[in-house]
């Protein structure tokens, strides 16, 4: 069944369209006004304020290594990230660790570890997945380039950006 | 040959036309920009130069410097002639409109004539001509039909628009845009009629008729400007872009330009007829008589005025931009010919009984 819409009856004023024009104005001028005089808040003007001091704890940057309180790189190149991750931007080498290094019973570590930027959709299942809580998801957003190259992370940017994290699996740590 | 008329006239085009108008058109865009911005709770154009005031520059290099694509179906000729044809009347208007009593002793309009609310509408009304050349010879159905959508806009506003300041015209007994100014100046403006003759009942009754001319005048200048609330000849949700779909770069900038340059005239028209022109409210500094002798600064004074309160009208215009949703095509064309065409020619009628009786 079509359902009939009725239209509103408008008076004599209403059709005149003037009375429209001034609530309208009314609305718009309030708005301009508010505006104006700073108390609407708008967009932050990104490159001049940055909102570094407003990101919430959760928030999910740059993915990035970290190493343990005795440089020992967490990564065991179990490859679980590089599995997971929905975009593949994730591509890890694997190395054995030569018997004569300190640290040969870990066994396994990455010869190469690249994350490509362009790729990577911050979702964070790299750093849920790491059984040796080895990778992270920083807070750095501005993550830029001027060539496919560039946008890369290699082991060594990774390392820079991820730093040292103390605590949290102490699985190979001698000291325990 | 009277060389210094000439060169007097050249300075007046290249001051006037090229020096203030344009820039105010490239201002205006960017005001545009910025209030419709801030109305809608954003920020606008603000990276480039102080507050993005050098906005329009960026634009105008940008379309310089975009590709000028001519689609192989239109009719190249018309298609090229199309957008100068929107930009040069818009551009010619500015002729006759009195920008500011004198200064060192030169009148400050381009030309003098007694003709001057005709010639504007005479010249205006070819604006058309661009929309339906650029309509038509784009060989395409959107642009067609906003072509289609803009004639018939354009000729029905023009009635009512030329309706709209013969009671204007009845009650100065003059078509000469300086000498109109010249008696608002002196007996108060047309819509604010409070000092000098002005300030009399006649002055106040008389003010009636004007002032229901003012709003027929400014609503069709709204349609003549094709801006919303009746800019169905673009209308992008209909059509696009309407008749400039097929545009691009210079050749759009030009009908862009067009469409903000006949909006500034539209202005200066509105403010020149029922808002003193360039003169100050209450007679302040308002010479004797056309011929008095008016010292520089005075002229000056005159010419900021006039382009503070075309600004003023510019802004009116953008608020209300910004304001209204656009008309439905029927409502607009019942709108022009069965209410502001009737309203208009009783406003004659109503004009020449006040003035009979006030006689």
């Amino acid at each position: 069944m079509a359902k009939v819409v009725e239209r509103p009856k408008l008076k004599w004023w209403e059709q005149l369209y003037l009375p429209a024009l001034a609530q309208g104005m009314r609305v718009t001028l309030g708005h301009l006004i508010r505006n104006l005089s700073g108390k609407t808040k708008v967009t932050m003007q990104y490159p001049e304020e940055k909102w570094d001091e407003h990101l919430p704890e959760h928030y999910r940057g740059a993915p990035a290594l970290v190493t343990d309180e005795q440089d020992r790189e967490r990564c065991v190149a179990c490859q679980l990230c590089e599995f997971i991750c929905p975009p593949r931007a994730i591509t890890i080498k694997p190395e054995e660790i030569p018997g004569d290094d300190k640290w040969a019973k870990v066994e396994k570590r990455p010869k190469a570890f690249d994350i490509d930027m362009i790729r990577c959709i911050y979702c964070g299942l790299c750093e849920e997945v790491c059984p040796e809580q080895a990778i992270f998801l920083r807070k750095d957003y501005a993550i830029t380039g001027t060539s496919r190259a560039e946008m890369v992370h290699d082991k060594k940017r990774l390392y820079e950006i991820g730093g040292k994290r103390e605590g949290l699996v102490n699985k190979w740590n001698e000291l325990k | 040959m009277d060389w210094h008329i000439i060169i007097a006239a050249a300075i007046k085009v290249v001051v006037f036309v090229f020096l203030i108008t344009l820039p105010l058109v490239a201002m205006s865009v960017w005001a545009e920009r910025r209030v419709s911005a801030a109305m809608q709770d954003r920020v606008g154009p603000n990276r480039v130069g102080p507050f993005g005031l050098l906005q329009a520059v960026a634009d105008g290099i940008k379309f310089l410097l975009k590709e000028d694509f001519t689609p192989d179906h239109v009719r190249k000729g018309y298609f090229w002639l199309a957008p100068a044809l929107t930009m040069v009347p818009a551009l010619l208007t500015c002729a006759v409109l009195p920008f500011g009593s004198q200064l060192f002793g030169e009148k400050m309009v381009i030309a003098d004539l007694d003709v001057g609310p005709l010639f504007v509408f005479a010249i205006a009304s070819l604006t058309v001509y661009g929309i339906v050349l650029a309509g038509w010879s784009s060989n395409s159905k959107y642009p067609f039909l906003g072509g289609i959508r803009a004639t018939s806009q354009m000729i029905s506003y023009e009635i009512s628009l030329g309706l709209s300041v013969v009671p204007l015209v009845m009650i100065y007994g003059e078509l000469n845009l300086g000498n109109i100014v010249m008696q608002q100046a002196q007996n108060g403006w047309a819509l604010l009629p409070l000092w000098g003759e002005g300030l009399s009942v006649k002055g106040f009754l008389l003010a009636i008729p004007l002032f229901i001319s003012f709003i027929i005048f400014t609503v069709s200048m709204f349609a003549e400007t094709n801006r919303l609330p009746f800019d169905l000849p673009e209308c992008e949700t209909e059509l696009v872009a309407g008749y400039h779909t097929e545009y691009s770069s210079m050749k759009f900038a030009l009908f862009f330009l067009g469409e903000y340059a006949a909006m500034i005239i539209g202005s200066g028209l509105a403010v020149t007829l029922f808002f003193g022109g360039w003169s100050l409210p209450f007679g302040w500094l308002t010479p004797e008589s056309a011929d008095a002798v008016v010292p520089w600064w005075v002229g000056l004074i005159h010419i900021g005025t006039f382009f503070a309160k075309v600004i003023a009208f510019i802004l009116f215009f953008i608020v209300v931009r910004w304001t209204l949703p656009r008309f439905r095509y029927d409502q607009l064309m019942r709108l022009g010919w069965v209410f502001f065409f009737e309203i208009a020619l009783f406003n004659v009628v109503l004009t020449a009984l006040l003035l009979w009786g006030l006689a």
